[in-house]
């Protein structure tokens, strides 16, 4: 059952193309990997399924979640559905914290939001939450701010928020790479079980190809904009059809090569 | 009544905070004089503030129980003191209260409306800040007559411009961060966003440039005033005594160093309390605290 489908999706900022025609679907429960070099527009395609593009962004084609168009609906109409049936785990995940806020009050905000939850009750729930996340000693935590946690426990924290509500699409936008190699292993294998756990879509977006062979089959390989080829993990790794994606799997070689001393030691 | 509890709890902690340091525990121990001094003086002084008497003119400070002593008429210059304090108080914080509202009502009007609204209220921002306070509260005065209101109101106008164009870019800046963004990903409102994402973050810039403002209104109240612009010469105030002292000031140099130097501390203290506020407002300041 298709959950995700763009079509022709185009995005200018004035005569900037920076997406153009990115078409590709996502079934329920699917994981999808969106590859592709720094500035390919990743990013910005997943802004634009969650309709979070800046005002200045003009948008053509066609989003369907759950086979209704996105495309053209009013922001109220999209902030029921964000957090809610569709949600983001950010790349930084210090900056995508409010360092005024209790983590608890962050990790429980899209339940109160949507669930229309109590305040207690909504805390209880991100108790819950941060213990499914791995976090140390939830009741404490619940009550520290974001610069008290460590990277790895911050990223925790963004992921219990995007959980929350048990979305059926889950957008993640380079959950790990602002983390060191371990933490890294680690936040990919929670993505992993909870994505399983819960049957949640997985749109993966990384330009690290190690990460992404972790946690999905199916890749989608951008550059300038446009999708260049797409298909299953292995196809890709072992037959690239375009040129700009031999070469970003040599690069990938060429940085395993040169970890690779390091990790014997 | 758990909601009120926890606020509470937050400004124990703050507050604990401020009064840490030195001076934002002298910006609080000016503060609640004043508060205090204000209040007080509704009800008791040690002479009537208004009362004249010539037998008991040009008294020096402790003589017959006039603590800073009298003026040319008798007045007990230390119950005008405490009564102007009202006239000081209700300046500072009415100021700040009409600076707070209409500078982030401006700020974020101008941040959040689409292009062409945004860039008319900021065009409109400086068009009005170009305008001097002090000039406006002098047409505030030639319209409706100079009084304590027309003070606080072109303070509160002036000022509260100011805050605007000041916080606009503190706004936009909030307002591009990632957790903003997160926390429309997870299906927030524009109201939400301000209420809980904006506003607790730009507290710490507001209330700095708030206190200063206070800091403001306290001066311009004295000047104001001095000048004839402000309340009548009946009405006890720091400013008024300057005014009606300042011709004696070679005979008793005493009665304009009294409401001076109230007219500076508190100045001071409210510089000093909004820095220390500052800094006991941001958790990541506000060393050694986990509750
Ligand atoms: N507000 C904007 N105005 C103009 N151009 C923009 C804007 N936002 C993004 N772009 C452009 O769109 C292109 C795609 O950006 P995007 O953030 O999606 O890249 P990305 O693939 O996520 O890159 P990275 O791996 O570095 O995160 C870039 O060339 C960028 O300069
Ligand atoms: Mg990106």
């Amino acid at each position: 059952m298709t959950l995700l489908e763009t079509d022709d999706l185009t995005v200018r900022f004035g005569e900037k193309t920076v997406l153009d025609g990115i078409g590709f679907t996502l079934a329920a429960g699917e994981r999808l990997g969106l590859i592709g070099a720094s500035g390919s527009g990743k990013s910005l395609t997943a802004l634009a399924i969650l309709g979070l593009l800046p005002e200045e962004a003009q948008v053509r084609g066609s989003i369907r979640l759950d086979g209704v168009e996105l495309l053209g609906r009013g922001d109220r109409e999209l902030s029921r559905l964000r957090g809610n049936r569709m949600a983001m785990v950010f790349q930084e995940p210090l900056s995508a914290l409010n360092p005024l806020m209790r983590v608890g009050n962050q990790i429980g905000g899209p339940l109160r939001l949507h669930r229309g939850l109590s305040r207690k009750k909504a805390l209880a729930e991100a108790i819950s939450l941060a213990e499914q996340v791995g976090l140390p000693d939830p009741e404490n935590l619940v009550r520290a701010y974001p610069h008290q946690l460590s990277g790895g426990q911050r990223q925790r924290v963004g992921i219990a928020m995007a959980v929350a509500s048990r979305p059926a699409l889950l957008l993640a936008d380079e959950p790990t790479t602002a983390l060191d190699v371990t933490v890294q292993a680690e936040i990919l294998g929670l993505l992993d079980d909870l994505v399983t756990e819960q049957g949640t879509a997985l749109l993966f977006v990384t330009h690290d190809l190690a990460v992404l062979a972790q946690v999905v089959r199916r890749v989608l390989v951008m550059g300038e904009g446009r999708v260049l080829e797409s298909g299953s993990l292995e196809t890709i790794l072992r037959k690239p059809a375009h040129p700009y994606t031999r070469n970003l799997l040599e690069l990938a070689r060429a940085a395993s090569f040169h970890r690779a001393p390091e990790a014997a030691r | 009544m758990r909601r009120a509890a926890r606020r509470w709890r937050t400004l124990r902690t703050v507050a604990s905070a401020v009064v840490r340091r030195p001076t934002g525990a002298f910006g609080v121990a000016v503060a609640a004089v004043l508060v205090l001094a204000a209040v007080v003086s509704v009800w008791w002084t040690p002479f009537d503030p208004q009362a004249t008497d010539v037998r008991a003119a040009w008294l020096l400070p402790f003589q017959r129980g006039h603590l800073l002593g009298t003026d040319r008429v008798g007045h007990d210059q230390f119950s005008q003191l405490l009564a102007g304090s009202r006239e000081t108080l209700f300046a500072a914080t009415g100021s700040a209260s009409i600076a707070a509202v209409l500078g982030i009502a401006l700020g974020v009007t101008a941040v959040l409306s689409p292009r062409p609204v945004g860039a008319v209220v900021v065009q409109a921002i400086d068009l009005v800040i170009a305008f001097p306070g002090l000039l406006l509260a002098m047409v505030l005065a030639a319209v409706y007559g100079g009084s304590l209101a027309t003070v606080v109101a072109a303070v509160g106008i002036s000022a509260g411009v100011g805050v605007a164009r000041v916080s606009r870019a503190e706004i936009a800046r909030i307002l591009s961060q990632d957790y903003v963004l997160a926390a429309r990903a997870a299906g927030a409102s524009t109201g939400r966003i301000v209420r809980k994402h904006l506003l607790p973050n730009i507290a710490p810039t507001l209330i700095v440039q708030l206190s200063l403002v206070m800091a403001l209104a306290v001066l311009a109240e004295a000047t104001l005033t001095y000048l004839g612009y402000g309340s009548s010469p009946s009405t006890p105030s720091w400013g008024g005594l300057l005014h009606t002292q300042q011709d004696y000031i070679r005979v008793r140099p005493l009665l304009v160093i009294w409401p001076g130097l109230a007219v500076a501390l508190t100045v001071l203290g409210f510089n000093l309390l909004g820095d220390a506020l500052r800094d006991a407002t941001d958790p990541r300041l506000r060393s050694g605290v986990r509750s």
